[in-house]
């Protein structure tokens, strides 16, 4: 069994009856046994868990019910609650939580027959572009051990990137599907906002947090979509926009075959382009010019606000953060001080005790630009700075198709480096955010390497246009093979 | 000389939504089952919880809306109020500031000598309402129940309007007959489904700026809203006549000890960093949704009460009696329609109010139940009525038949069926109630030579002695005529 099969290419040996789901499983699990102490991305492994679903899968397939990704592993970014198995949210705070129920997108993929391995490092919260704010220690990269895998989903990237897992999910606030998937060489989709049900996806910010798969392939990513996509009751923001043409890419996948749609216009927005470090300038020429060889007419396009996005993504993410962040109060469930001695000791202890640093920064932030005397200069200044943001998407896609732009603006860097320099640790977002602001779909897909790192390039797309760009990504895939790169260390 | 001092009040009334299901939640809103039974993941405000709209709620406030004659906004957002208290599970409750889904509007409210005033409506949003905190039980530590947390409610907001305590009183007994007409709230002030909170300052009559003001939380009782603010208000006099000042606070009223005095709650803040609620969408409807609900507004207690007056020639006191409760109203009318046609049935309606205005209300109270749940059928008390209308019974067997009805409680039972099987009718034959008359002179020469002698009052002697041969059956007018006419011979 090839570490780095597709999701693809398993489900084909499957069906097949190469193996079962249980092998299937058994044999993903050993792997994620010998590469945890070290590499650190599960949280939890939950094997026993595993192996009864993958067990049922294989009845279901014995019985001719299975569906096209029933009996497939795959692992959860430990943001996801899962009745029954622990959902830490990378926080001491939920260390010892167990949710009594599932979230919509594990509630679908069950419903699917695929088999939970288990729950993905990630930053505490979701907070961070590193991974190296979680309760339970950083992820380390595949691609090389003294550098970060990127975050928050940085578990769910570096099990992919260390072929632990053939998919895993994630969520993307202001990039941490697509940058962590940059600096870990694998594909990673942040759908547009509303899109996937953030019912039982622990809240970080709720106006921008989307839930979405990392993969080693494009095609991978447009097999799970389907499954994940569409509008649940249980989340007032989902939308009802229908997945009728995301199935029918996912039923009639044939990534080989995988073309650029004719006259195609993809804008290239300067404002990203303008101070990129030389080599990865040179990764996204390659990138312009695989897509302008597979019919693409690739055009300049300008973005005017986009400077503006990581000041007005702060405010805004950490606004939200503060009060989705107030329910840990050490009353009914999580962590809780000893002995509290009234009720103020009993909420300071317990959140002081509870959150790591980062997220005590987030809190005090968003709880300053709400207060009153200075909510209208941050809160409601960055909300208009927000629809001016948006507006410059929807101006731009009146005019090309889909934007190239790069994911993340370095390879993967060293643990540690910009741990003590938040401002600098939030420019890390500089390219991912302003699609978060304005709730478009993007999509991250390995396209180089720069001294044995990889690096990603990002398409982005206007509301709802997940289909254009799995379809883009695809027809790239067909023309590179910096996806079936892997890191030595590891395989 | 100094004017006299003038007080003035403003009411927010917290009304609890009768929504089979919560707020946000699916969880029932069912009062008084064990604490936290009634409590999902939404409540508990567990990691990923999302809050859903109940649709319902939304109608109940809109139907509240147009009953006021208010502006409805078609688009309003619900926003996060921000603080920390263990019974808030989420840490924020989930409420309107800035666009509330009622605006202005106004209510017309009646005082004691009669007099109406109108007092303005400012707006009405609706909220979660919170969990308890459970002091009792517990030494040492603190219990939280949250079956009522994500309760809906709607916070009624009015102007500075009312003058006196009398009037906050009589403006927060309208609402509550209002939204009890309106079936939106059920009413019930001892299980907390409506609560309010008074604003009161006072000023120097004809003076126009507002003195500075306190705000009493948590009011449940028409008693306690009316005795809260009269102490407040002698309160603030006092204060000010001794040259101090009154200071912006929250205030609680103890009325073991009637008086008010400052909350030292954690539930307050200064700031509750209010912002749009990102996790629900804006709430917007159609001019349809808002034309539905005004088309299902039943008839209001004010058109009611005046339709009694001038259609049933009904004094003004009933007509106030019986339009102020709806299940009083409808138990009224339903009996009202069991006299036929309406023409035929106006000529009962006094006899029937005072029948409900007098025996049921009594056998009401005495067993503590509502309106509602009366075992008297309307059709056997209309019956009844009609039986001692023609004569057939008296009025003292009527009482101890309405007694056997509402005892059965059976709808089966039949009036005229029961009078018959028992030989209720009155004695109206002559012959009989005549012998009847002879046979009590013969026995009391006595009595009979008193009343001759001019002592009159024997004459009830005589009645209650010929009432006990006929077993209460005899018809009094004509017994009274019998007697009279037979003692006066001779």
């Amino acid at each position: 069994m090839d570490a780095f099969a597709s999701l693809g290419q398993l489900a084909r040996a499957l069906n097949h009856g190469d193996f079962s789901s249980v092998e299937l499983a058994q044999e993903h699990l050993a792997r994620i046994e010998a590469s945890n102490p070290t590499l650190n991305s599960f949280i939890t492994v939950s094997a026993e868990h595993a192996l009864t679903q993958a067990a049922a899968a294989d009845e279901r397939i014995a019985a001719g019910t299975a569906g096209p990704l029933t009996g497939l592993p795959l692992a959860h970014k430990d943001i996801f609650c899962t009745d029954g198995i622990r959902t830490s949210c990378g926080s001491r705070m939920l260390d010892n939580w167990i949710a009594p129920y599932d979230a919509t997108l594990v509630a679908r993929l069950n419903d699917a027959g695929m088999v939970t391995l288990g729950k993905t490092n990630m930053d505490e919260f979701a907070m961070g572009s590193s991974n190296e704010n979680s309760y339970y220690g950083p992820v380390l990269n595949p691609w090389d051990p003294t550098r970060v895998p990127g975050g928050s989903s940085g578990g769910s990237a570096a099990a992919l990137a260390a072929g632990l897992v053939p998919i895993a999910t994630g969520t993307d606030t202001g990039g941490s599907i697509r940058q962590p998937a940059a600096f870990c060489g694998v594909c990673g989709l942040k759908p547009s906002y509303g899109r996937v049900s953030r019912y039982g996806m622990v809240a970080f910010a709720s106006s921008l947090d989307a839930g979405g798969p990392l993969a080693r392939d494009v095609a991978d990513l447009a097999r799970l979509m389907p499954l994940i996509a569409g509008f649940d009751p249980r989340d007032s923001t989902s939308s009802e926009q229908p997945v009728d043409r995301l199935e029918a890419l996912a039923l009639n996948l044939d990534e080989s075959a995988a073309m650029l749609p004719p006259g195609l216009t993809i804008g290239l927005p300067e404002e990203y382009f303008a101070d990129l470090d030389g080599a990865l300038a040179v990764c996204l020429d390659q990138a312009r010019a695989t897509l302008e060889k597979l019919g693409a007419r690739c055009v300049d396009v300008s973005l005017p606000h986009t400077a503006a996005a990581i000041p007005t993504y702060y405010v805004i993410a950490s606004a939200e953060a503060s009060t989705n962040l107030s329910r840990y109060d050490g009353a009914r469930f999580g962590h809780r001080c000893a002995h509290p001695t009234n009720l103020d000791d009993l909420y300071q202890r317990s959140r002081s005790e509870g959150f790591g640093r980062e997220v005590k920064r987030r809190i005090l932030t968003g709880t300053y630009t709400l207060s009153v005397g200075y909510y209208d200069a941050y809160y409601v200044k960055a909300q208009r700075v927000r629809r001016l943001i948006r507006d410059d998407f929807l101006r731009v896609f009146e005019d090309v198709d889909l934007l190239l732009a790069p994911t993340a603006p370095n390879p993967a860097f060293p643990l540690d480096q910009l741990l003590a320099d938040p401002i600098r640790m939030y420019q890390q977002d500089a390219f991912t955010v302003p699609a978060s602001l304005a709730g478009i779909p993007a999509l991250a897909v390995p396209c180089g390497l720069i001294d044995g790192l990889p690096v990603g390039l990002q398409l982005m797309g206007p509301h709802f246009s997940e289909v254009e760009l799995l379809e883009a990504g695809m027809a790239f895939q067909t023309e590179t093979d910096w996806h079936q790169q892997h890191p030595e260390a590891t395989g | 000389m100094t004017a006299p001092w003038e007080s003035v009040i403003g009411l927010e009334v917290h009304v609890q939504l009768a929504t089979r299901s919560k707020l946000f939640s699916g969880a029932s809103t069912a009062f008084g089952a064990p604490p936290n039974s009634q409590a999902c993941p939404v409540d508990l405000a567990l990691p990923g919880a999302l809050p859903v709209l109940n649709r319902e709620a939304v109608r109940m406030a809109v139907t509240f809306g147009v009953a006021i004659g208010a502006t409805i906004n078609p688009f309003s957002v619900f926003d996060r109020k921000n603080y920390f208290y263990p019974d808030l599970p989420k840490g924020y409750q989930i409420s309107q500031f800035e666009r509330p889904v009622v605006g202005a509007g106004k209510l017309e409210i009646t005082l004691q000598d009669g007099t109406r005033r109108t007092v303005r409506i400012t707006r009405a949003h609706l909220e979660e309402d919170a969990g308890k905190s459970l002091h009792e039980k517990f030494a040492g530590k603190t219990g939280i129940d949250l079956n009522r947390a994500g309760t809906p409610l709607l916070e009624i907001v009015s102007e500075p309007d009312l003058r006196s305590a009398a009037e906050a009183a009589a403006y927060f007994k309208k609402l509550h007959a209002l939204v009890r007409y309106l079936r939106i709230c059920d009413g019930n002030l001892s299980e907390g489904s409506m609560r309010c909170d008074a604003n009161v300052s006072i000023r120097r009559a004809g003076v126009e700026s507002l003195g500075e003001r306190t705000e009493i939380k948590n009011l449940n009782s028409f008693r306690f809203l009316e005795r809260a603010i009269n102490v407040e208000i002698n309160r603030q006099i006092g204060r000010l006549e001794a040259g101090e000042v009154i200071f912006r606070e929250t205030l609680l009223y103890d009325s073991d000890r009637d008086e008010t005095r400052p909350m030292r709650s954690k539930e307050l803040s200064d700031d509750y960093r209010y912002f749009p609620e990102p996790d629900l969408l804006p709430l917007e409807f159609d001019t349809a949704f808002i034309d539905a609900a005004r088309a299902a507004l039943p008839e209001l207690p004010d058109a009611k009460r005046e339709r009694y007056i001038a259609d049933l020639a009904l004094p003004e006191y009933d007509a106030n009696w019986l339009t102020e409760d709806p299940d009083v109203a409808a138990y009224f009318e339903a009996v009202m329609a069991s006299f036929g046609n309406a023409r035929l049935a106006a000529n009962w309606a006094k006899v029937a109010a005072n029948w409900v205005m007098g025996e049921v209300s009594a056998a009401v109270n005495r067993d503590q139940i509502s309106f509602a749940a009366i075992p008297l059928r309307p059709a056997q008390l209309a019956a009844l009525l009609a039986r001692i209308g023609d004569a057939t019974i008296s009025g003292k067997i009527a009482k101890s038949l309405f007694d056997q009805l509402w005892r059965s409680d059976d709808p089966t039972l039949d009036v005229a069926a029961m009078i018959a099987a028992q030989g209720l009718e009155q004695l109206s034959d002559t012959g009989a109630l005549e012998s009847l008359v002879a046979a009590a002179i013969d026995e009391n020469p006595a009595q009979v030579e008193q009343y001759r002698a001019g002592k009159e009052k024997v004459l009830g002697f005589f009645v209650g002695q010929v009432m006990k041969a006929s077993a209460g059956k005899a018809d009094p007018k004509q017994l009274n005529a019998l007697l009279k006419s037979a003692l006066a011979k001779d």
